[in-house]
């Protein structure tokens, strides 16, 4: 397996604060692989490293043969939504998703806004092209986050928890359509998430993080892990609490 | 339990049935509806029971209890709790079984955890929540005051750089942003820098007229309005204005997209939140508080005009003749030269605070009122430091 992020022996946290230390493990190219735990487990902090917004407390990360990411470099080469969808609440649907084009191409914008068109014809939101995001419902808001994250169409996406809230009918498109786009474009994808039955349709592989262990306690096929003898992986995976 | 030495009822017993307490010599007994209204007295009545309460345990008995809510049950956990602190066993006898899991809820309790071991769990508790010492507390206010110095050298250094890299390449700028900003921050701005600073100079010539009157010097009030109000007041008061409209807009913007994960998203496109958001934002400022000053100079001279007329008896001649005799251009100068630091200390100030929001809606309220108030006393420090300098060098 070819790794597109490849994290060795990572630790991070906050100031003195060791939210998670020594984890280490690889994503594959082509791969949907979903980083899970708690609440509070520390899966959103892990994914604010891995995309270089903070900077790793010890040890390595290395997305797609490039070293650690350097945002402050320029255009990283990965796209990231953010759990809230993180629109720009003064740009319209398209502007949001044309602005990486915009600022990183030579394209007349005409064809900005035709790119970013068929970007959210891609996650079925054509019509919502020309409204403001404040129009948007939660659910639109992450599928225009996630074709804002596609429009230099990346090798490597992360999303962050990107069914928590959204109906059981919006997160089933939004799996589809994560399973389509790794299917068609080979795209990699990192999905931070606690929904189960998500990660059982889409991931291939998984870690499972524990606030306690400040770790890794378990790695593999979700499928495999929900059998596994060690108590904390097979509560999460089985939806027990710990106690039985 | 043994018989009762001295009951208490609920004050809501005139409205029915509340609930009773039976005080015994090992603990007490509570019986009929336990309910949030009652909250208060029962409090009350727990207390008294864990002032009376001795060695080695304190019975609290529920059989009597028909029903109970929530909240009043978290009453009767949090007593239990603090007689485990010192050391004192609380036993709750006679929980229905509908009522137990609810208790166990509240209790926090691991599963099998043996009594002494709930017991340090709870002194541990209590022990955390002893008040902060003075030395803790200056400790920590230092900490939190070099951490926050830290952060506005950081946002200096990191505005140094994105204005090279601006500079260097001026595409890296969101230079579309800056007309309507200008259009926001200066234009939209206009009614409210006329009208306050037309007040400033009517109310400055009204204090001035009687005294000058007396000494027959009523032209020279042309003279105080002018140079006053070009070399301190206009620059002072439109700098106020746009702080309390654009700095107080700024932060609450640049707050509310960093809680928002806006900022962040902007890292990920490769795009630098500074040369982004805080340089359009102080071009845009640097472009209108001067303008807003000259307007506010004239308004000003013409609130001492419109006093020079109806109660000095000037005319309006005479009066714009003594202004263009006692107003210089380095006057004007002067008040351009503080607007343009006034200006730059505006977006400063309100986009590092802006940066530094966190927390939500509260977290960007707060930077919000820190930023007015900041800027404010920055701006009186400037102006001072301005106004000696220009005495000191004689112009």
């Amino acid at each position: 397996m070819e790794p597109i992020v490849d994290v060795k022996h990572l630790s991070v946290g906050w100031g003195d604060t060791v939210l998670l230390e020594d984890l280490s493990f690889q994503v594959g190219k082509g791969e949907v692989f979903a980083v899970l735990g708690g609440s509070g487990a520390g899966k959103s902090t892990l994914l604010r490293f891995l995309v270089g917004l903070e900077r790793p407390l010890a040890g390595e990360i290395d997305v797609a043969g490039k070293g650690a990411p350097d945002l402050d470099a320029g255009l990283p080469p990965f796209g990231v939504m953010f759990q809230g969808g993180a629109l720009f609440g003064s740009m319209t649907v398209g502007e949001n998703v044309g602005l990486a084009l915009q600022e990183w191409t030579s394209l007349p914008p005409d064809a900005i806004r035709a790119i970013a068109r068929a970007k959210l014809r891609l996650v079925g939101m054509e019509d919502a092209i020309d409204k403001l995001p404040s129009e948007l419902s939660g659910g639109m808001k992450k599928r225009a986050a996630i074709a804002r994250a596609l429009a230099l169409d990346p090798d490597l996406i992360f999303l962050d928890e990107p069914s928590a809230g959204l109906d059981p009918v919006t997160s089933a498109e939004l799996d589809e359509l994560l399973v389509t786009l790794n299917k068609t474009l080979g795209l990699s994808v990192v999905v931070v998430t606690h929904e189960l039955e998500s990660v059982f349709d889409i991931a291939h592989r998984c870690v499972l993080l524990d606030k306690e262990a400040k770790g890794i306690v378990a790695e593999g096929d979700p499928r495999e892990l929900r059998g596994s003898s060690d108590p904390r992986v097979s509560a999460f995976f089985q939806r027990r609490t710990r106690h039985g | 339990m043994a018989a009762n030495p001295g009951t208490l009822e609920s004050p809501r017993r005139a409205r029915g049935p509340a609930f009773r307490v039976d005080f015994g010599p090992s603990g007490v007994r509570i019986g009929g509806k336990l309910e949030l209204a009652d909250a208060g007295a029962l409090w009350r009545v727990l207390r008294t029971a864990v002032r009376r309460a001795k060695p080695p345990a304190l019975v609290i008995d529920l059989e009597g209890v028909e029903s109970a809510d929530a909240g009043a049950l978290a009453l009767l956990v949090e007593v239990r709790n603090e007689l485990a602190a010192r050391g004192l066993r609380a036993d709750l006898r006679g929980v229905s079984e509908t009522l137990a899991p609810l208790v166990a809820l509240y209790e926090g309790e691991e599963h099998g955890e043996p009594p002494p071991a709930r017991a340090r769990r709870f002194r541990r508790r209590a022990r955390r929540k002893k008040p902060e010492g003075m030395v803790a507390q200056i400790g920590r206010r230092t900490v939190e005051l070099g951490a926050g110095a830290k952060n506005i050298v950081t946002f200096v250094g990191d505005l140094a750089v994105s204005a090279m890299t601006v500079a260097k390449r001026p595409a890296a700028g969101h230079w579309r942003e800056v007309t309507p900003l200008v259009e926001r921050m200066g234009a939209d701005a206009v009614p409210i820098v006329l009208l306050i600073n037309f007040l400033v100079g009517f109310v400055m010539a009204f204090q001035a007229a009687r005294q000058l009157t007396m000494f027959g010097a009523n032209l020279y009030v042309a003279d105080l309005v002018g140079i006053a109000h070009t070399r301190e007041l206009a620059p002072l008061m439109t700098a106020i204005i746009v702080c309390g409209r654009s700095g107080a807009a700024i932060a609450a913007e640049i707050g509310s997209m960093k809680v928002a994960e806006e900022v962040d998203a902007l890292r990920t496109l490769g795009l630098s939140p500074v040369a982004w958001l805080v340089i359009p934002r102080t071009l845009a400022l640097l472009i209108v508080v001067p303008i807003l000053t000259l307007l506010a100079d004239v308004i000003g001279i013409l609130g001492g005009l419109a006093v020079g007329i109806t109660t000095l008896g000037l005319t309006t001649t005479g009066y714009l003749s003594e202004i263009k005799k006692s107003v210089v251009p380095f006057d004007v100068g002067t008040g351009l030269i503080k607007s343009i630091a006034f200006a730059l200390a505006i977006a400063l100030v309100a986009s590092q605070q802006g940066f530094a929001a966190s927390g939500g809606a509260e977290g960007v309220g707060k930077r919000t009122t820190t930023t007015v108030v900041t800027t404010l006393f920055v701006l009186v420090l400037i102006d001072t430091f301005f106004t000696v300098l220009f005495r000191t060098l004689g112009v």
